[in-house]
């Protein structure tokens, strides 16, 4: 093997000068902080990365990155991403989203981008709440958080994002914890790595609507048992967990998506014989 | 080759239309694309649409074809001649096919009931038993005996006839090439007893050389010129066949078609394409451009150019898929919430739907603005014999930052045109987030009154100083009373205009192709002179009317034809029109 190529960037190399705008205490500060570290570990120029995301806390992460951005319209972060990638395969694609930019509004592209298996990272910052609109549940939220749009709770199973990913075809499905930078970065790291489409879910609290999640930091740990490439052995242990595993938790070995290339080369002009008399 | 008895006087025409009516999977779009395809090589200009239900397979189809020795770009009102491989849901679009009062209908007659609304005219009527004919040839199809009692009555070469077949149904092997040789020489000879024939003033020259293309073909074929190398696609009818033609085509350019999950997707692959530098599109019709306009309004404040074509159908909701209307005008001009000033355009033919979609890839890509081009269901699935079109030089040339040691880059500087050079990722130094929050000149969110103030008006700016040149419509003729419209309508206007002044009435023709921004310096300067402006367009609300109306004052007496589709505003009609003004 080569040996690695020596460090050139520095994580702080991948940060904005712009102040973000979430609250004291956010999770998302130390997703940010994880990514930033990943990158560099990556060793990949800011320029060669694109971070893309919808609307939401989460997503305005594009801005406080060094990176290029494209904030763009809510739950079609995926969408902009496939399209990007396929377009531009030279650069490092992270799409970043929330759980409800994510499951809700857009939970058809993630079924979709499971699927189609293109080769970037989708980072899901899960708080279990819409917080940039006050306080609302969202598809991860438990069923009986009460909340002024849905008094006494939605009374709605919450989404499994994790094994809706196995189910649907990721190619990488892990959990991390926002208290946990470094971690959190290694995972990252990996997801970057690995081929197709990777799903990391982030449980990053919302301190400011759900106080309830400080707690989270003294409930999760490291998943017990090492990664499975067996999606349907994954998804049981994933249904079965106590919700606050960490680690990686799929890889699978699928082919990323490709372009179809075509075998004949068309120039324009001869496209026009296609039509002449 | 046949007898020929006799034949009504003056009965070279100007045109000819014909039908070829059959059950679904009978095989009558095949005949029409043969007759076209045999009739051009000759050197007859043509067109042919198509009209089909709403099923799959075993509901009606007709083939309907107009030919003539000058280009054709709309229907007749009435039909000259109807062939019938069988009756059996013909009355479902009888309407749309009236023989004329000296017409003729051929059909098996046990092949169904002949619908009223086809004879009403008291149009002769013949039986041809094409089915028990096509029993008697091994593999023979009741199709090819219809192609050939067709192509008799026109009086096209049978050898010609025989090489498109052959080339047609080359990979279904030798036995059906010559089944198929043996059932349309039955049908000529069939013909040949048939005391009537249909002849059109022979043409100058064959047709080499000349285009046998669709919209939809033509649409495509201008993307690519423009530079287009990324599409992403959701299948709608009318508009697929675009993108199943780019699908092969993208990929041998080095490009790609993805096929999304939706059109919120498709349109935001395209959208995150062109942020990466590749020229894109999106190609939809009227639900599938509802589902993408908050992201249009994304493209536009984010200033990432994209092209969409709508290819109209008839509306509102699901509507009428398979047929043409012009009420897509409001939603892609207006549908946008806030202030979010695009490009609209529209082809004013088969043909020109080539032109129009390079020119549009230009104008999105110079202005990095998203471009909705607006073809529609009638343009798209037509196939015209058309001269070939001319070579322009209109291309994706997007203005790109270059690198700069010396000043922060500004994605959105505030220009003197509005165009601020983009940053394609990739280039160091050119980082920033494209954004759909109102944002500073160097992208950052702001809620700023000035921030906002400047970048609305530099959007604006983009495209209402753009240079468009005389691009912006086809102005034809000069008198006093103007027929004004847009988009598909135009060649039933362009046809009127010609009848009208052969009866001594001089018209001009306005048809806009640029319908967002609306030029209204040149067209008050079209227009000028003009005591009456006759309004022509395809949608029940007027949208093309109350579009000119609200921005610009239109001289002289104004009335307008608008009606809703599916049948199509002809010729006749406006010239109906025209007359009944003046008298």
């Amino acid at each position: 093997m080569a040996s690695p190529e020596p460090p050139r960037f520095k994580p702080a190399d991948y940060k904005s000068a712009t102040k973000p705008v979430w609250c004291p205490g956010c999770g998302d500060f130390h997703v940010l902080m994880s990514v930033t570290r990943a990158l560099a570990e990556l060793n990949v120029a800011p320029e060669q990365v694109a971070v893309i995301s919808g609307i939401g806390c989460s997503s305005r992460i594009p801005a406080y990155t060094s990176c290029y951005g494209f904030h763009g319209v809510h739950g079609r972060s995926l969408a902009l991403g496939a399209g990007l990638k396929v377009a531009r395969p030279d650069l490092t694609v992270l799409v970043m989203s929330g759980d409800g930019d994510g499951f809700s509004i857009g939970g058809n592209h993630f079924l979709h981008a499971c699927r189609r298996n293109i080769d970037m990272t989708y980072i899901v910052m899960d708080n279990r709440v819409y917080g940039m609109t006050k306080g609302q549940p969202s598809p991860t939220t438990e069923p009986d958080w009460d909340s002024a749009l849905s008094p006494g709770g939605t009374g709605l199973r919450p989404f499994h994002p994790l094994v809706i990913a196995l189910a649907s075809g990721a190619n990488f499905v892990a959990r991390a914890f926002s208290g946990l930078p470094n971690e959190t970065a290694a995972i990252m790291v990996e997801a970057v790595r690995h081929p197709g489409f990777s799903f990391v879910e982030i449980l990053s609290p919302c301190v400011t609507f759900r106080p309830d999640e400080h707690d989270w930091k003294g409930l999760v740990h490291a998943a017990p048992v090492a990664a499975t490439d067996d999606p349907a052995r994954a998804a049981r242990r994933i249904m079965t967990d106590d919700g606050f595993n960490l680690g990686v938790l799929y890889r699978g070995d699928r082919r990323p998506y490709e372009a179809p290339a075509s075998s004949a080369i068309v120039d324009v002009e001869a496209l026009d014989r296609e039509f002449e008399l | 080759m046949t007898s020929r008895g006799h034949t009504f006087a003056g009965d070279e025409r100007d045109s000819i239309s014909l039908a070829i009516v059959g059950s679904g999977g009978a095989g009558a779009l095949t005949v029409g694309a043969l007759l076209l395809d045999v009739a051009a090589r000759a050197g007859w200009y043509g067109l042919m649409t198509r009209s089909v239900g709403p099923q799959i397979r075993g509901g009606e189809a007709a083939a309907l074809l107009r030919l003539a020795a000058v280009p054709v770009e709309c229907m007749a009102a009435s039909f000259d001649l109807i062939i019938a491989i069988d009756w059996r849901n013909a009355g479902r679009f009888a309407a749309e096919m009236p023989l004329s009062r000296d017409g003729l209908a051929v059909g098996d007659p046990r092949g169904g009931e002949v619908p009223e609304a086809i004879m009403a005219s008291g149009a002769e009527r013949i039986d041809i038993p094409m089915k028990d004919m096509a029993k008697n040839i091994p593999d023979g199809r009741p199709n090819m005996i219809a192609l050939g009692i067709a192509a008799g009555l026109l009086g096209l070469p049978q050898a010609a006839l025989f090489e498109v077949m052959e080339k047609r149904l080359a990979d279904k092997g030798k036995g059906a090439v010559a089944a198929s040789r043996t059932a349309i020489e039955a049908g000529f000879s069939e013909a040949g007893t048939i005391k009537r024939t249909f002849r059109l003033a022979a043409p100058d020259r064959d047709g080499a050389g000349r285009w046998l293309i669709t919209g939809n073909e033509a649409t495509g074929l201008g993307a690519v010129r423009g530079g287009i190398r990324f599409a992403a696609a959701y299948p709608i009818t009318p508009a697929t066949e675009i993108l199943e033609w780019l699908a092969p085509v993208l990929s041998g350019l080095g490009g790609a078609l993805v096929q999304a999950e939706d059109e919120l997707g498709s349109v935001n692959m395209a959208i995150g394409a062109s942020f990466g530098g590749k020229p894109a599109l999106t190609a939809t019709s009227g639900p599938g451009l509802a589902l993408m306009i908050e992201s249009l309004g994304l493209a536009t404040a984010a200033e990432v150019p994209i092209l969409i074509i709508d290819v109209m159908r008839g509306g509102p909701s699901t509507g009428i898929p398979t047929k043409s209307e012009q009420s897509d005008l409001n939603i892609a001009v207006y549908g946008c919430h806030g202030d979010a000033p695009h490009i609209v355009v529209a082809p004013l033919s088969v043909g020109d739907c080539l032109f129009t979609t390079q020119w549009a890839v230009h104008l999105a890509e110079a202005t990095q603005t998203p471009a909705i081009v607006l073809s529609d269901q009638f343009l798209g699935q037509a196939r015209a014999v058309i001269d070939r079109p001319a070579d322009v030089a209109f291309l994706a040339t997007r203005r790109v930052a270059e690198r700069s040691s010396e000043n922060a880059y500004c994605r959105y500087a505030v220009t003197a045109d509005g165009v601020s050079p983009m940053a394609l990722p990739g280039m160091a130094g050119g980082q920033y987030t494209a954004d759909g929050l109102t944002h500073n000149s160097a992208g950052l969110p702001s809620s700023q009154a000035h921030d906002h103030h400047d970048q609305l008006a530099k959007r604006r700016r983009k495209i209402e100083g753009f240079a468009y040149g005389h691009h912006w419509a086809n102005i034809e003729g000069d008198g006093d009373v103007a027929l004004l419209t847009w988009g598909s309508l135009t060649g039933a206007a362009r046809e009127a205009q010609r009848q009208l002044a052969a009866q001594g009435i001089a018209t001009r023709l306005v048809a806009l192709r640029l319908l967002s921004p609306l030029q209204t310096e040149a067209l008050a300067e079209a227009l000028t002179g003009a005591e009456r402006v006759l309004v022509i367009e395809q949608s029940e609300g007027a949208q093309f009317h109350r579009h000119l109306r609200a921005q610009c004052d239109l001289p002289g007496e104004v009335r307008r034809l608008s009606r809703a589709g599916p049948r199509l505003i002809g010729p006749e009609e406006i010239c109906a029109a025209v007359r009944q003004w003046r008298s």
